[in-house]
């Protein structure tokens, strides 16, 4: 048996995700006493320096395809070229992020090596026999499930923010790099014609600190100071469903059950009352604090901290204090 | 052209999920069933792309339970679908399910498919890959917004911090972020004419199921939360950095 870590990268480098996959590999590997490779297709930008990065959190061997023409992720020839690496091999756990183009790719996978998948690995998985058992989230946050792979191919897929950055030193890198055959027509049937960043924001998904606000804030205008909170505090903004609906912010922001499922370490939640809807969305942060004028709010039944006052008082106060305290 | 959207039915949004005593499943008495939210915006797309271009719309799910999946059926059939397809078996996970789904679509002419970009109870966004891996079609994740002529697809979706276009040529599969169409509510006359139109119930095709559940466990619950007044701001920065170390 095999562990296998896919280091998804973005057009050439690693994100918080890649190293939380291979950290989290890492950890099967050791607990199997299996050995570990991981994979990383298309050119990375500064080759070096990122799989030395990468090798913090446990890559050893890594598998390396510089192919500029696989460094922009399109799904057809990534999964193609990420099939080669792996060969006809029968025993094998494949541990990609679940991003959003990490849980296409594994699901393909899946598909092709007719193996169980779990998507979104919230901790380590163990071992029971040669069974895996995954923990994650179902109901879209509203409880957790621990599933069992059976199968001999293993696919898993591991939620952003969860698991952590987790360093595993002392593995030797050896970089191999490996060269894939990839047919021209897979590049052909989905083209990507253009790309946008959505430049210097924080990733929702990706943040460690997320400043949310709901329908207390009266309108969009007001947004202003959510930003700037956020800002201060090296935090990704989000919403609420109905502030998506109402058009006061985008709908990519809204976290909750038919929105994101976000697992930050601190979650700010202002003029946000609490439905079991937003609730299911943001309970696997690890500190909520609730700032809502209403103290019967339901959030502060569910919350670590909370300040029962008007959000236009106590949001600028928070942004003072803590622009005091970094001097 | 023959768009087929595929739905499966998930707890009322407003349900607060309930597990068995010894945690080895959920309970599903007096839970009310809807559309799983993101395919309903995959069928209003659906039927917006069938009014501009013309052909037919059809809904299938995997599920054994006629007496809670057929209604979620027939309420798709209300919002405008052509045509209902179960396929008899439980939905064991997303192999399982697109397994399935691809099984039946490979006897049919089926142009487009989409799917919801996730459903609200096994959260997997699997199901469409899955689909397009077995059919040998190309799969697009997370798509925000599309358009088809000639043949070709284009489309924007959502990238990890940012979007991309791009262009495809049909057949193809896409799993749809809430961003491609608003949802419809079904009118009387859509609900008088859902009744006459086909429900048809097909059984599964041999498939191993790879995995299962253990055990289920409900969220954590915060009962203990430290209340500040409004001038009292200075003491929750000192909480969040000394006491919670996330600031």
């Amino acid at each position: 048996m095999k562990v296998i870590a896919y280091a998804e990268h973005w057009d050439g480098e690693f994100k918080k995700p890649s190293y939380e996959t291979v950290g989290l590999a890492r950890e099967v590997a050791q607990a199997a006493g299996a050995e570990m490779e991981t994979l990383v297709v298309g050119a990375l930008k500064d080759k070096d320096a990122a799989l030395a990065e990468l090798n913090k959190y446990g890559a050893g061997k890594v598998r390396y395809v510089a192919d500029e023409r696989l460094q922009h992720f399109v799904l057809l020839p990534q999964a193609e070229a990420v099939a080669q690496l792996i060969g006809e091999v029968d025993d094998f756990i494949f541990v990609a992020p679940h991003t959003i183009n990490g849980r296409s790719l594994a699901s393909r996978l899946a598909a092709r090596y007719e193996g169980g998948m779990v998507p979104g690995a919230l901790n380590v998985p163990t071992f029971e026999g040669s069974d895996l058992l995954v923990r994650k989230g179902v109901f879209s946050g509203k409880g957790f499930a621990v599933i069992r792979i059976r199968s001999s191919r293993k696919f898993v897929t591991v939620s952003p923010n969860a698991y952590g950055l987790r360093e595993h030193p002392g593995h030797d890198m050896a970089v191999e790099e490996a060269s894939v055959s990839i047919p021209e027509a897979l590049f052909e049937k989905v083209k990507v014609v253009d790309v946008r960043k959505t430049a210097g924001k924080v990733s929702l998904t990706e943040a460690s600190i997320v400043v949310s606000g709901g329908r207390g804030l009266k309108g969009p205008e007001n947004w202003g100071m959510i930003e700037e909170l956020a800002d201060l505090l090296g935090a990704a903004t989000a919403c609420s469903k109905p502030v998506a609906d109402m058009g006061w912010r985008p709908h990519h922001e809204h976290v909750g059950q038919t929105g994101l499922a976000i697992s930050p370490d601190l979650y700010i939640a202002v003029g946000i009352s609490g439905a079991i809807q937003h609730l299911a969305g943001v309970n696997g942060s690890k500190y909520i604090v609730v700032i809502n004028k209403d103290p019967e709010a339901p959030f502060f039944q569910n919350c670590d901290y909370g300040i029962v006052g008007d959000a236009f008082e106590v949001v600028p106060r928070m942004i003072e204090t803590l622009k005091n305290r970094k001097g | 052209m023959n768009i087929w959207v595929c739905i499966s039915k998930t707890p009322d949004t407003t349900v607060k999920v309930q597990f068995t005593a010894d945690g080895t499943d959920w309970v599903r008495d007096g839970v009310q069933f809807i559309i799983n939210p993101y395919d309903d915006h995959a069928l209003a797309a659906a039927l917006a792309l069938k009014e501009k271009v013309g052909g037919t719309v059809s809904v299938i799910m995997v599920d054994d339970d006629a007496a809670t999946a057929d209604p979620v059926l027939r309420k798709a059939l209300a919002i405008g679908a052509d045509k209902a397809v179960r396929v008899n078996a439980a939905p064991a996970d997303a192999l399982f399910v697109g397994t399935q789904i691809a099984h039946y679509l490979q006897g049919q002419t089926a142009d487009l498919i989409l799917t919801g970009r996730e459903s609200i109870d096994y959260n997997g966004s699997s199901v469409g890959d899955i689909i397009g891996q077995r059919l040998g079609r190309p799969s697009v994740s997370y798509v925000k917004h599309f358009e088809v002529s000639d043949g070709t697809l284009k489309g924007s979706r959502f990238i990890e911090g940012g979007e991309e276009d791009f262009e495809a040529a049909l057949p193809l599969v896409l799993g749809v972020s809430k961003e491609v169409a608003e949802p419809r509510i079904p009118n009387m006359r859509g609900i008088m004419m859902a009744r006459r139109k086909p429900l048809e119930v097909v059984d599964p095709v041999e498939a191993p199921v790879l995995t299962e559940v253990v055990k289920y466990e409900p969220p954590k619950t915060r009962s203990e939360c430290k209340i500040f007044g409004p001038d009292e701001v200075e003491q929750l920065i000192d909480a969040l950095q000394n006491e919670a170390k996330v600031i």
